[in-house]
């Protein structure tokens, strides 16, 4: 008991060690997301959802340490809010995303965050932007966290143009229940978002419900 | 800097302006190491039920490997409605729900509207967070709001998590072991204060810093009700606190006066001035 130290984790920041994932359609974008939290070794939530809405119609996905990713997205949140009353419309998809870059490269010595911002608006449909370290780039999908190492290869390889919304949806869900297999940090349920004109959606998919692989 | 009055707002984006102050902090320490401070062991848990919220917690402060308080009280006032267990350093769980509760205190008078659960969380997570963790304080916050049954985690980096069922501290794991073996969803009031007074029992037993009494605190549209202790520990002290004793407890066996001869050397006389 004497000189003994607390356990490590007790200290440790919260990271969301992630797989996060967004890919564009032909009338809209798909997120998905793992919902595993640790700090160090242990699990603080296996439930969380780190798809936070910026807007109706634009979500971003949150990987890297959760206090400040989240707070880089309420900050987002409230600077979309006030924007989009100026112009007296909905904002951009772009908008969005350039918003997010600003706080991720003005802090980018002090913030440990990447955040991922895909959406529908009604000039460019959708959308998908990542936003790491500062860069703002379109893509037609981006992955990210931690368990996206383990499936760059799946998704170069399996990645069409053109999907239909339930392949897109199909599509995720098999990245994201790969990368859970494999990465330590990523696991629990999958939450997938869909973004189109009609509206946006939001599903969780139980851990029994995931797709199987090999070995499984 | 933590603001002392929720109506002046902060500005806006992260505020960084004590980063250099504390790297010239550090070096005035020998090997650049920062005192740590002192942490107390804890199991805190917050459970969700069918018309409300139950809280909590044991009553072991620590301080390095000694008891120092056996009845500590870590379940913490922030509203009629809002209550909060605190983990980590004592001192500044203490004082970040002292700033919160006198915050929404404020905000009560100022808007004449109750406080909600989640104004708490927001005014705790913007604090912790740009103290980016310097403020050792893990908390578990719960109410009944007009908008529902809350419970809420902030951790001390400002992450916040919402669940039906919580626990924090370095009893977390075994009180959480109970928590996600027995939590139903919609549970009634005798089941949930009896599922938050075995899961802090787990942490008093197997974490060494978590021990004695229960404290429960169950709060609904009704009110709160803080209950001090739940259970108590069944290792009693039966150490007297108060040592008093009876006027001729002790014989007197001789007694002897001595007058002191006195002599006034002056005499002084000041006017008191009562105006």
């Amino acid at each position: 008991m004497l000189g003994e130290t607390e356990p490590e984790w007790l200290s440790e920041e919260v990271k969301t060690g992630t797989t996060i994932i967004a890919i564009e359609f032909n009338a809209g974008v798909v997120l998905g997301s793992d919902s595993r939290v640790s700090a160090g070794a242990s699990v603080v939530n296996r439930v969380m959802n780190k798809l936070s809405p910026l807007h109706d119609k634009i979500y971003c996905a949150l990987s890297g340490s959760a206090a400040d990713a989240q707070t880089i997205a309420e900050i987002v949140n409230y600077q979309l809010d006030v924007h989009s009353t100026e112009i007296g419309e909905d904002p951009q998809v772009r908008s969005a995303a350039t918003l997010v870059r600003n706080i991720s490269y003005k802090y980018k010595e002090e913030l440990s965050a990447h955040l991922i911002v895909a959406g529908w608006d009604r000039r460019d449909g959708g959308q998908v932007f990542a936003t790491l370290n500062g860069l703002l780039t379109r893509q037609p999908f981006a992955i990210g966290g931690s368990g996206s190492s383990y499936v760059y290869g799946f998704v170069d390889a399996e990645y069409r143009r053109g999907m239909s919304k339930e392949e897109c949806q199909q599509f995720v869900v098999n990245t994201l229940s790969l990368a859970m297999n494999r990465d330590g940090s990523s696991g629990g349920v999958a939450y997938i978002v869909t973004i189109d004109e009609q509206g946006t959606e939001e599903k969780v998919i139980l851990g029994n419900d995931l797709p199987t692989f090999v070995d499984q | 800097m933590a603001r002392p009055n929720v109506l002046l707002t902060p500005a806006a984006g992260f505020d960084f302006d004590n980063a250099a102050r504390n790297v010239a902090l550090e070096g005035l320490f020998e090997g650049g190491q920062t005192p740590k401070p002192l942490k107390t062991g804890t199991t805190i848990a917050g459970v969700v039920f069918k018309d409300g919220v139950v809280l909590g917690a044991d009553t072991r402060a620590t301080s390095s490997e000694v008891v120092a308080d056996k009845m500590c009280a870590k379940i913490h006032y922030i509203a009629p409605n809002i209550y909060c267990c605190g983990a980590g350093t004592a001192a500044d769980t203490e004082k970040t729900t002292d700033l919160v509760s006198s915050n929404l205190t404020i905000f009560s008078l100022n808007s004449d509207r109750n406080p909600r659960v989640v104004m708490a969380v927001n005014i705790l997570q913007d604090m912790l967070y740009r103290y980016h963790g310097k403020i050792g304080a893990s908390l578990i916050l719960g109410g009944v709001d007009c908008t529902g049954n809350h419970l809420y985690t902030v951790g001390p980096y400002g992450s916040v998590n919402t669940m039906p069922y919580l626990a924090m501290g370095s009893g977390d794991l075994a009180a959480l072991g109970i928590l996600e073996d027995r939590f139903k969803p919609d549970l009634e009031l005798e089941e949930a204060k009896e599922l938050v007074r075995v899961a802090i029992h787990a942490g008093i037993m197997s974490d060494l810093g978590s021990g004695n009494n229960v404290d429960i605190c169950v709060i609904t549209r009704k009110g709160a009700d803080y209950i001090r202790p739940f259970q108590e520990s069944e290792y009693k002290d039966t150490r007297k606190m108060k040592y008093r004793y009876r006027p001729g407890t002790t014989p007197v066996l001789t007694e002897k006066v001595v007058p002191l001869e006195l002599e006034v050397v002056q005499e002084t006389v000041q006017q008191m001035d009562t105006a």
